[in-house]
């Protein structure tokens, strides 16, 4: 390997002549740099992060309330309809006494009715009876009246009559 | 660089070079050279992810924004996590540091590029930095407790002056191995590819297998500037934390 004459033989970090060249640019480059970063860069990343956390974490305190509400109004929705529910049970409950309240009182009128028609109708058919055995009397009066005198006997119709009327009760006993 | 004179000549050192940028050859005080330019170039670069990047302040970020707040979170729980809650005010402090070693590393990749983290001169600045905030830090916040850091109290007695002496070793050793191991490693990666590119166009149909070599080295100096910056930066946090927190 042929090597170059003069300074450049060796290294070329090693030539201090350069140095007060390169720290001189090292010191000027890092303080604008610094300068750079910490008056504009860093505050506004800085900024930036710390309005996006604060963001973030106010967005998820958000959640987390909505999700708070949404269970209550899941808790007040099931308790509303509990009550509709129970409320619906007890209207029907009350509706089936009623109905049964109504029924009774009506069975109860209908069998006044039926008894006092039924009543009614026995006194009829009693009237009826008596009448018919009152006409059965009469028929056997005039029969009888009839019969003797078709007999030739002149009776009197009053005996005839009472003799009818005996034998009627003793049929009738 | 390919042959010259009849032999291979490859010279990976050249790339470091400081030089003037508009003529001349002496380097003076403040001389305009490739290290301005490209300590230039990192500020830009640095001001376009995290000012320009960061413009939006949208609430729901854009890519850029996205990468500048990553870079920012990233950072400040690496101070948070490693030198503790207090550390925080030195926030700023290790995220320029961070960000310009950073871009020094990636920038020194691009071709033809100067790497001005490849510099010892820079990276012990950027230690001899740390170590004296570092310590102005320890003195300030603990006094003359922060010398408890040398003096380990959960040793046997007889032990302790060994041990002080070799933790006041390590502690000035610090700075050194802190900017040795930046500008070790930019340098190193940077000089092999080098090597290697000078052999393509030393080997004819042959220039493949340097050619794979140089793309492969690449990746791993990819991943060797983004280690090295994240290194440096945690190494800060972990001496700050020792300033903040002496005891062990």
């Amino acid at each position: 390997m042929a090597e170059d004459t003069g300074t450049s033989a060796g290294m070329p970090q090693l030539d201090f002549s350069t140095f007060p060249n390169q720290i001189l640019w090292l010191a000027v480059t890092l303080i604008v740099l610094y300068l750079i970063l910490s008056r504009v860069a860093l505050p506004r990343i800085g900024s930036v992060l710390a309005e996006r956390a604060g963001t973030i974490s106010n967005d998820i305190a958000a959640a987390e309330t909505y999700k708070v509400q949404a269970a209550e109004a899941e808790a007040a929705y099931h308790k509303a309809l509990e009550d509709a529910r129970s409320a619906a049970a007890k209207v029907v409950q009350q509706a089936r006494a009623d109905i049964q309240a109504d029924l009774d009182a009506a069975i109860a009128k209908a069998d006044a009715e039926i008894a006092a028609r039924s009543a009614e109708s026995e006194k009829k058919i009693a009237a009826i009876r008596e009448s018919a055995d009152a006409a059965v009397a009469d028929v056997a009066r005039d029969a009888a009246r009839e019969i003797v005198a078709v007999f030739g006997v002149i009776a009197e119709a009053a005996a005839v009559d009472a003799a009818v009327d005996q034998r009627l009760k003793q049929g009738a006993a | 660089m390919a042959e010259a004179n009849g032999g291979l000549v490859i010279r990976p050192m050249d790339q470091f070079e400081v030089r003037p940028l508009f003529g001349g050859d002496m380097v003076g005080l403040f001389t305009i050279t490739n290290v301005t330019l490209w300590m230039a170039l990192t500020v830009v670069a640095v001001s376009l992810l995290m000012v320009v990047g960061s413009r939006g302040r949208a609430l729901v970020p854009t890519r850029s924004q996205s990468m500048a707040e990553l870079t920012y979170s990233f950072i400040y729980k690496m101070v948070e996590d490693v030198a503790g809650r207090d550390a925080v005010r030195f926030f700023p402090y290790i995220i320029t540091l961070f960000l310009f070693v950073l871009f020094a590393n990636l920038l020194g990749l691009i071709p033809f590029a100067f790497t001005t983290t490849s510099h010892i001169a820079v990276t012990a600045v950027l230690a001899l930095a740390v170590f004296i905030t570092v310590t102005i830090t320890g003195f300030v916040v603990n006094g003359a407790a922060f010398l408890k850091l040398f003096w380990v109290d959960s040793a046997p007695l007889a032990l302790r002056p060994v041990l002080a002496l070799i933790e006041l070793v390590s502690y000035f050793v610090r700075p050194v191995s802190h900017s040795i191991r930046l500008a070790g490693a930019m340098m190193a990666g940077h000089a092999v590819a080098k090597v290697f590119a000078g052999f393509a166009g030393a080997l004819g149909v042959a220039f493949v297998i340097p050619v794979l070599a140089v793309t492969a080295l690449y990746a791993l100096e990819l991943l060797v500037a983004v280690i090295q910056a994240y290194v440096f930066t945690i190494l800060t946090c972990v001496y700050l934390k020792d300033a903040l927190h002496p005891s062990h």
